[in-house]
């Protein structure tokens, strides 16, 4: 057990990481500090726990340090089934929290099996992408890589909780980058771009539109036969694909699911009811101003009148209180320490290693897109923390134990597998 | 593309999240002002309204405290509401409905229950009022009037409207603002600068402290008392004078330009455009179309001053050298002022009249004469007419006076442009005029500025601009109204009148107007009334006018009376002049005959006579 080597741990990530959780701590603080709070680390209050998570997050890390590097990819099968029945269980020990079912409650915590399938579902993944038979160009692998994050997904959306699904969905970013081919990812574009098509115009003007266009590209490609059986089969997976998103979005999604896209789309507006949030955070934001209002003078913040703010939130306390400036630095931080990741993922030799990077990249990325953009107002609004900062003792840790893995792997680089 | 898709990804989310924070913090601030912001609410200190008192520290308008029952929701509890309703005067129904319409507004935020409950009723519901929990007094501050006639010089004050908001930054909806009178002049001096505190909010929009320590709180600035010029004594005993008579009566200090009292008859109660039943007081008052009591006569009545002009004539005359002391004109029941044209006059047939007789018998005949003499002795009339003019305006007649109350009339002092309008191509000569010089034709003037003629006769050619208010706390009053206007008649062609005057009272027009031991001098007027009543021109019962000062030599008050349809000026104006002078200099009354006489005088019907549908007779 020689692996320990605290030589080649890459500390400015850990130096960052911890940055980002002590600008969480001290924007928790803020959004739920209150005159009343006697005792600032009492576990009563958000903070008090946090200090906790923070506390067990530090353990976690050096455990995971400490353990052979190998265990990871032995065990991530046994996890990653673990981790399946802990999702299952909640249907049927689970607890309720404002009509989704996400968490077990145990000795007063609420624990979010959702927030740990994340790692485990990358080591799964990056396991099975691994193995020596395997390559995503394949039918089977896509078959089997699909499946593994396609069953997390159906247990999420039961919850149901979109937005950590949206967050799973973003596996197909690893998969493009080891070789799937750009059909996929074109198709993902393409699908999404026409779901909002959907939204904004009407059904029908774009089905004629999908068809007139396959029309002028085939009359382009006259001699290639091939092209344009593949034109004609596109056409009409756009097609349908448009006529069931116009089913979906009007008939099984709900009118509070409705009317977010909307707004965001700006086909409505809306400041007192579902507009609520993103106009009260855009307000905390203009308040800040530059330099912010300064800890615990932030007004917006003081009133509570940002939901949330705390949790999914977080990231409005930080542009009140620490203005233009701080609200960058903390982007900037992110920024910087994704790329580094993303970076570093390249020099890996194993390609377990490498997988897993990528995924850590991902799954940051997909966090820190969806979040910022939302309490910016420029997502719908979709209940994602923001990696690190945000409140809640299962997505610290489930972050945490992600970035510990990804930090001991990279540790590793010179070993010998 | 595939090894260079993630940084692309996260390096052009980090620019647009970076752009917009910029966007959001940086430019497009605009609606989350301190003032917009939710999280802030903005709560005023009001200094306590500026006391008013009079010239000699009788206080005349105070601050009242009322009392709104406010409500707040959330800590209703029940309640015993037969006893409720009982205490408060209102029924069930009504009960219900502001309880709704107070959760409607808010269920966490107090507000008004019931406005302005009485004392009585206070000093009832503040015992029981521990029973009725979510339910509170809050005190507010109403101005009390002592002073219970003088609403045409107080003024009152209301809500501003929502002109008032969009002209001026300082006040907001619900404040209070001065109208009329010195609440309305002296505004910014009475009401102060209020202050300013912000509070943190929540989101239910309870305040849970003060914002950023108080950095952008303002103390307030308090208010200034004000003494007026008034004198109460000599003002009340005025109203109580012109009972069941309409018009004016205003005495100014002539030394100082002082008003000491501004008489409008007939008066209300300034206290009845306060409080709960503003509205409907107002509408009576506005309805009275015979009294209209919300018209003040003296400042905003325009009248032909009648014989009281002759003495501007007279002196006008004086300084263009028409006449001297001694020069005579006969008189025969009047004159022809021109071929055929005849002007009436009282004189016997063949008296000759020197301008000391002219004045104190108040000969037609003579001033005629000498102000068509005054603009003849000019190339032509309408340099004449226009020295004239000149002269005239040097009294302050023709246009505002420039006093410190918000309203007035110019009146008019007619030029040459006014009648080559009225007769094209120069078709008017002195003799068109002729009216003029007996104060009647074409002037019209205000009791005010009758008033202030007095005072600058008093005076030997000189007056400070009439005014309201003698002293302001902590500040000055304007400059403009220490100055001395001259007139453009030299001070030795006072004293030619000013003997005239004299005898006015001591054998002419005003015999009643004598006060033993006092030196007054005067003159009466009467002024021919016309009015227009559904399009039809009547001709009523003569104005009644005295204009005068007292004591000669050393003049304390000058006066100026203004009755309507009171007929000769002896039969009501100089007596009610004569009462003044005597309460003012003398402190009491000793003529209790003449005292007597005006209180019981009553001309209500002859204010009627134009409405009943029967023919009636004038100047009876």
């Amino acid at each position: 057990m020689s692996e320990i080597n605290f030589k080649k741990i890459d500390w400015l990530s850990v130096m960052i990481l911890s940055l980002l959780i002590l600008i969480g701590l001290i924007n928790i603080y803020s959004s739920t500090h209150t005159n009343l709070i006697d005792n600032i680390f009492s576990l009563k209050y958000p903070f008090g726990k946090q200090c906790l998570f923070v506390f067990v997050s530090i353990l976690l890390f050096f455990l995971v340090q400490t353990l052979p590097f190998k265990i990871f990819e032995k065990f991530s099968s046994i996890a990653y089934v673990l981790s399946i029945l802990s999702l299952i269980g909640l249907f049927v020990f689970g607890k309720s929290i404002s009509g989704t079912t996400a968490w077990y409650q145990i000795f007063g915590f609420g624990i979010q099996p959702s927030e740990f399938a994340k790692p485990i579902t990358a080591l799964a993944l990056a396991k099975y992408l691994s193995e020596l038979n395997v390559s995503i160009k394949t039918f089977k692998t896509q078959f089997y890589s699909f499946l593994i994050i396609l069953i997390p997904i159906i247990l999420i959306v039961l919850q149901p909780d979109p937005g950590t699904t949206l967050i799973f969905l973003s596996f197909f970013l690893v998969f493009y980058k080891i070789g799937l081919p750009s059909i996929y990812l074109n198709l993902f574009i393409g699908l999404i771009g026409l779901f909002f098509l959907t939204i904004l115009f009407n059904k029908q003007i774009i089905i004629i539109y999908i068809f007139s266009l396959s029309l002028l590209l085939i009359s382009y490609m006259k001699r290639k036969k091939k092209s344009i059986k593949k034109i004609i089969m596109y056409s009409f997976v756009f097609s349908a694909f448009t006529l069931s998103v116009d089913f979906i979005f009007n008939n099984i999604f709900e009118q509070h699911h409705r009317d977010r896209f909307n707004i965001v789309m700006g086909i409505k507006q809306d400041n007192r009811g579902i507009g609520y949030n993103t106009n009260q955070s855009r307000i905390a934001f203009a308040s800040g101003g530059f330099f912010g209002e300064g800890f615990l003078e932030g007004s917006q913040t003081k009133g509570s009148f940002v939901p949330e703010q705390h949790t999914d939130y977080i990231f409005s306390t930080v542009g009140e209180e620490w203005g233009f400036l701080g609200a960058s630095i903390v982007i900037l931080l992110f920024s910087y320490l994704m790329i580094r990741i993303s970076k570093r993922a390249e020099l890996q030799r194993n390609l377990f290693s490498k997988i897993f990077a990528y995924s850590t990249v991902t799954i940051l990325f997909s966090h820190f897109f969806i979040n910022v953009g939302m309490v910016l107002g420029l997502v719908p609004t979709i209940g994602i923390p923001l990696p690190f900062l945000s409140y809640g003792g299962s997505s610290l840790l489930g972050f945490v134990l992600l970035f510990s893995i990804y930090i001991k792997l990279d540790s590793q680089r010179s070993s010998k597998w | 593309m595939k090894n260079k898709l993630l940084p692309i990804l996260i390096i052009s989310s980090t620019i647009i999240f970076i752009l917009r924070l910029f966007w959001v913090q940086l430019i497009n601030v605009d609606d989350v002002q301190l003032s917009n912001k939710n999280s802030v609410q903005r709560v005023y200190n009001y200094p306590e309204r500026g006391y008013i008192f009079d010239r000699n520290n009788k206080l005349l308008v105070e601050n009242e405290p009322y009392y709104d029952l406010m409500i707040i929701p959330k800590d209703l509890k029940e309640i015993d509401t037969i006893e409720f309703c009982k205490i408060l005067n209102i029924d069930k129904k009504t009960l219900i409905n502001k309880i709704s319409k107070a959760k409607k507004f808010s269920y966490f935020k107090s507000s008004v229950f019931l406005a302005q409950i009485s004392k009585a009723d206070y000093a009832i519901l503040q015992e029981k009022l521990w029973k009725y929990k979510g339910f509170n007094i809050q005190r507010k501050s109403n101005r009390n009037y002592l002073l219970n006639s003088a609403s045409n010089i107080l003024g009152y004050i209301s809500e501003v409207n929502d002109y008032e908001i969009n002209d001026d930054s300082y006040y907001e909806s619900g404040e209070l603002i001065g109208r009329q009178g010195i609440e309305k002049a002296y505004e910014e001096q009475l009401r102060g600068v209020k202050g300013v505190s912000y509070y943190q909010k929540d989101k239910f929009n309870r305040i849970t402290g003060s914002y950023k320590e108080g950095i952008y709180d303002t103390v307030y600035k308090a208010a200034n008392d004000i003494n007026l010029t008034i004198d109460f004594n000599l003002q009340t005993y005025g109203d109580s004078l012109m009972i069941n008579k309409f018009g004016s009566i205003i005495a100014i200090e002539p030394s100082s330009g002082e008003i000491l009292s501004l008489v409008n008859a007939p008066a209300f109660d300034p206290n009845l455009l306060i409080g709960r039943d503003r509205s409907k007081n107002y509408i009576n008052l506005k309805n009275d179309t015979i009294g209209k009591p919300l018209f003040d006569r003296g400042l905003q009545g325009q009248y032909p001053p009648g014989s009281t002009f002759k003495l501007v004539n007279a002196l006008i005359a004086l300084q263009e050298n028409i006449i001297n002391d001694k020069t005579t004109i006969n008189c025969n029941l009047g004159h022809y002022y021109s071929r055929k044209r005849f002007m009436k006059c009282h004189c016997k047939i063949g008296t000759i009249n020197n301008l000391d007789k002219a004045i104190y018998n108040s000969c037609n005949t003579y001033f005629a004469n000498i102000y068509k003499q005054s603009i003849e002795k000019f190339p032509n009339s309408s340099i004449g007419l226009d020295n004239w003019k000149k002269h005239v305006n040097s009294f302050g007649f023709g246009n505002f006076l420039g006093y410190d109350h918000p309203i007035g009339r110019p009146g008019l002092i007619p030029g040459s442009k006014y009648y080559d309008k009225w007769y094209p191509r120069g078709g008017w000569k002195a003799a068109t005029t002729i009216s003029n010089g007996i104060g009647q034709g074409e002037i019209l003037t205000t009791p005010m500025q009758l008033a202030n003629l007095a005072a600058t006769i008093a005076n030997r050619g000189w007056f400070k601009t009439p005014h309201l208010v003698k002293k302001i706390s902590n500040s000055k009053i304007k400059k403009e109204f220490t100055l001395k206007k001259y007139t453009t008649i030299d001070s030795i062609h006072y004293e030619k009148i000013i003997n005239g005057m004299y005898n006015v009272i001591e054998k002419g027009t005003a015999q009643n107007a004598k006060i033993t031991g006092i030196e007054v001098v005067g003159k009466t007027g009467t002024a021919e009334n016309f009015i227009k009543i559904n399009g039809k021109r009547l001709q009523l019962t003569d104005h009644s006018i005295f204009i005068g000062f007292a004591p000669k030599d050393d003049p304390k008050i000058a006066i100026a009376v203004f009755i309507e349809n009171g007929y000769w000026g002896t039969r009501w104006a100089a007596p009610i002049a004569s009462l003044m002078m005597e309460k003012y200099l003398n402190k009491k009354i000793n003529r209790k005959y003449l005292e007597k006489y005006i209180l019981n005088g009553n001309l209500i019907d002859e204010y009627k006579k134009p409405y009943l549908k029967s023919n009636f007779k004038i100047n009876e």
